[in-house]
């Protein structure tokens, strides 16, 4: 009986809180990803060779750097230069950073895929390269991409948990100021863990939709 | 006084790594003509089409439509050119991911900015004429190659090209779809539009053309009506090369 009264009164409106501020984090991280990624992406296919080097430059340091010591840049670092963010600010810049740089190899590869006479194709129509790039090539190419996004997307929703690193209190920070009052640990993270669960299914749920939506006539999947 | 060419190509030269593809190809097409290039495969047919409107940059030539040089390295004037110029390819490249209709209405939106009710009111039209009215919904991959040709077609149409190529339009198709396809270039030839097509099918070639072009190692080697070409060939290759096609793609 007072375990459930310690869940109702301090676990529940706590975990609630630190809930909404993971979404808080994850949406705007997950758009802005996968925006800076599609953007990278087609920049390390079609770019110039300067543009080129510069994006796979940004790849190599953000996808070869520990997410925590990104963040730590962002918000103990950059004060040194006289910037100071919030939390949440460097928290969504460097998941963002972060996953905009994955995102980039899954829309690289994808691009990569697309056959030679689709663009011949466009060409022979006058079209110029940026408007080949973004209304026949992407189009394709993002569904192909899909699955290995949405990956990166359900990961992200994970690796939010870094947030309260740099004293972002979501979810997972909720938890661990909770569990070190109580001493609860498993119980508290049991918890933590079937939200997390729950936000990552949802987002595979949607994930799985927008695929099927997207799925063109005569390129379904055939069971063998 | 003859009308002075629609195009005219001289001397355009190709060549990758060691080998040369194309070896100072010239060509003058007048309006309504249909020049039929025949020869073995590795000939430059292919290579001389693309070149024609830039998919391949060619390394020497100079190409003039409407008697207007064509400067290819100034992307405007390259880009107004090849709307004028209208390309159907052997394996048809219909946008996967885009309808019969989007198909041959994109181009007219995106290239001619054209608002997407204008254009796709001619996209219909363009898919009636080639005997799609029926398919305008379907995509690439639930058409047959028959269908994907003709859809290319009407997209290349739609632009209003002044000259269409056409790189072996049937060659990827199965024998039955052939007539098809050959229908509807023939009903373009009977309306007055200038092309200029890769092909086998003698046939074909013998009853509508021109003239034939016989390509062979990136050089053309002898030009002419079809009789001349087909029975009183001056070239011992061409005579060989055709009496070999001849036989394999049979008289019709």
């Amino acid at each position: 009986m007072e375990e459930w009264l310690y869940i109702q009164t301090e676990v529940y409106p706590a975990l609630l809180k630190g809930f909404w501020v993971s979404l808080e984090l994850i949406l705007p991280s997950a758009i802005c990803g996968l925006v800076i990624g599609i953007l990278v992406g087609v920049l390390r296919v079609y770019g110039s060779r300067p543009v080129m080097a510069a994006a796979n430059a940004y790849v190599a340091l953000f996808r070869g750097i520990p997410l925590v010591v990104q963040l730590f840049i962002w918000y103990f670092g950059l004060p040194y230069i006289g910037i100071y963010l919030s939390p949440f600010t460097a928290a969504v810049l460097g998941f963002a950073l972060c996953s905009g740089a994955y995102h980039s190899e899954y829309i690289r590869g994808a691009l990569l895929s697309i056959k030679r006479g689709q663009m011949l194709a466009a060409q022979s129509l006058g079209f110029h390269k940026v408007q080949m790039i973004f209304s026949i090539i992407l189009p394709q190419a993002i569904r192909l991409a899909l699955p290995g996004c949405g990956n990166e997307i359900i990961y992200l929703i994970k690796y939010s948990s870094l947030a309260y690193m740099i004293t972002c209190i979501e979810l997972t920070g909720q938890g661990k100021i909770l569990a070190s009052n109580s001493f609860k640990y498993t119980e508290v993270f049991l918890m933590i863990g079937a939200c997390y669960l729950v936000m990552t299914s949802v987002a595979a749920l949607i994930l799985g939709r927008l695929e099927d939506r997207l799925r063109l006539p005569g390129f379904e999947h055939h069971r063998i | 006084m003859m009308p002075a060419p629609i195009l005219r190509i001289e001397n355009i030269s190709k060549r990758y790594g060691k080998k040369d593809v194309l070896q100072g190809a010239s060509l003058e097409v007048n309006k309504g003509d249909l020049k039929i290039l025949i020869g073995p495969s590795g000939a430059g047919k292919s290579t001389l089409l693309q070149c024609i409107n830039f998919l391949v940059k060619p390394d020497e030539g100079r190409i003039w439509l409407d008697e207007q040089e064509v400067h290819y390295a100034h992307k405007r004037d390259l880009y107004a050119y090849r709307q004028k110029v209208g390309m159907i390819f052997q394996d048809f490249n219909l946008f996967d991911h885009l309808n019969a209709l989007e198909n041959v209405r994109i181009g007219m939106v995106k290239v001619k900015g054209m608002g997407k009710a204008e254009a796709g009111e001619r996209a219909v039209m363009e898919l009636e004429r080639v005997g799609l009215g029926d398919h305008m919904q379907q995509y690439p991959a639930q058409l047959s190659g028959g269908q994907k040709q003709r859809v290319s077609i009407a997209r290349a149409l739609a632009m209003d090209p002044k000259v269409l190529l056409l790189d072996e339009p049937t060659s990827a198709l199965d024998p039955e779809l052939i007539g098809e396809v050959h229908a509807v270039i023939r009903d373009l030839g009977n309306n007055g539009m200038t092309m200029i097509m890769a092909t086998h099918q003698i046939g074909f070639a013998r009853s509508l053309a021109s003239e034939i072009i016989f390509m062979e190692d990136g050089r053309i080697l002898e030009r002419g009506t079809p009789d001349k070409i087909f029975n009183h060939a001056e070239n011992a290759r061409t005579r060989g090369f055709c009496s070999k096609i001849t036989e394999l793609y049979g008289e019709r």
